[in-house]
């Protein structure tokens, strides 16, 4: 019997599934960018019926909104073109073909091996705000403040990497 | 319900999309994009496993994630932004050099 559940899973699957299909395809960044970008709001989908709402709401403000917007933003300030294709080594065309068709033999014979697993049932576990908040803030304080450490360094960082260099070095003026 | 290994085989085939995008592509936005492709793939996993064990750590871990992948993105477009100014290209192929 096909439930409700199995249908939205495999429904947002397949928009995932062909919007990472599509980044590849995609010769031109920003036809890459926005495909990322339904990639990352179908699997909000994904997360929400695995009960992750406040994990869901998150994907879609911080990744679909400030880092692709990030993105975007320095794709239209390079003015990037249509990439150049190169031609690959032949090294690569012999061995990558046998390894992508092992490894597909390999997780499709564990997964027809341990079809059997448990199902994940929708809202069997409720990652609302005030649950999440309150671990985060107890049992994973120390990470939270050293994540505040990181993001205050890579501020730094952006800031000091994408400012205009002097135009003379500092030694050389006398 | 939905199998667990339904969602890690969709969380494989995010990553080796992601995985496939780093080795095949040539501009350097593109190549940083296939890299967060394979950060949500991972996220995908967490999350299942959360729901799968009854833990909210996995949901937790995802945040850290989160935050990891918004860090990187901001240093990593500013290198762009510094190897566009000094070599004019977006294609790796051309970057070879670490000093011009």
């Amino acid at each position: 019997m096909l439930n409700i559940h199995l249908i939205l899973f495999l429904a947002f699957g397949a928009v995932c599934v062909a919007g990472a299909v599509n980044l590849l395809a995609q010769t031109h960044p920003i036809n890459s960018a926005l495909s990322l970008i339904a990639v990352m709001a179908a699997l909000a989908g994904e997360y929400l019926l695995l009960g992750a709402e406040f994990v869901a709401a998150v994907q879609v403000i911080v990744y679909a909104g400030a880092i692709m917007v990030l993105f975007v933003f320095v794709i239209m300030l390079l003015n990037a073109g249509v990439e150049d294709r190169t031609k690959g080594s032949h090294v690569a065309v012999l061995l990558g073909i046998p390894g992508v068709l092992l490894g597909s033999v390999l997780v499709g014979w564990v997964v027809l091996r341990h079809s059997g697993t448990e199902a994940v049932s929708a809202g069997a576990l409720l990652g609302d705000p005030r649950t999440i908040g309150q671990l985060l803030f107890h049992e994973f304080l120390l990470p939270f403040e050293i994540t505040s450490v990181l993001i205050l360094i890579a501020i730094m960082g952006a800031v000091v990497l994408a400012s205009k260099p002097p135009t003379s070095p500092a030694g050389k003026v006398d | 319900m939905v199998p667990l290994s339904y969602y890690l085989v969709l969380s494989g085939i995010l990553f080796a999309c992601g995985v496939a995008g780093f080795l095949i592509k040539r501009n350097i936005i593109t190549i940083f994009m296939s890299i967060e492709l394979m950060l949500n793939g991972v996220n995908l996993s967490f999350v299942a496993f959360a729901a799968h064990w009854h833990s909210l750590a996995g949901q937790v871990f995802v945040f850290f994630v989160m935050v990891v992948a918004a860090a990187e993105a901001a240093v990593g477009l500013a290198i762009i932004i510094a190897v566009y100014r000094t070599r004019e290209t977006l294609n790796v192929d051309q970057v070879n050099l670490l000093k011009l």
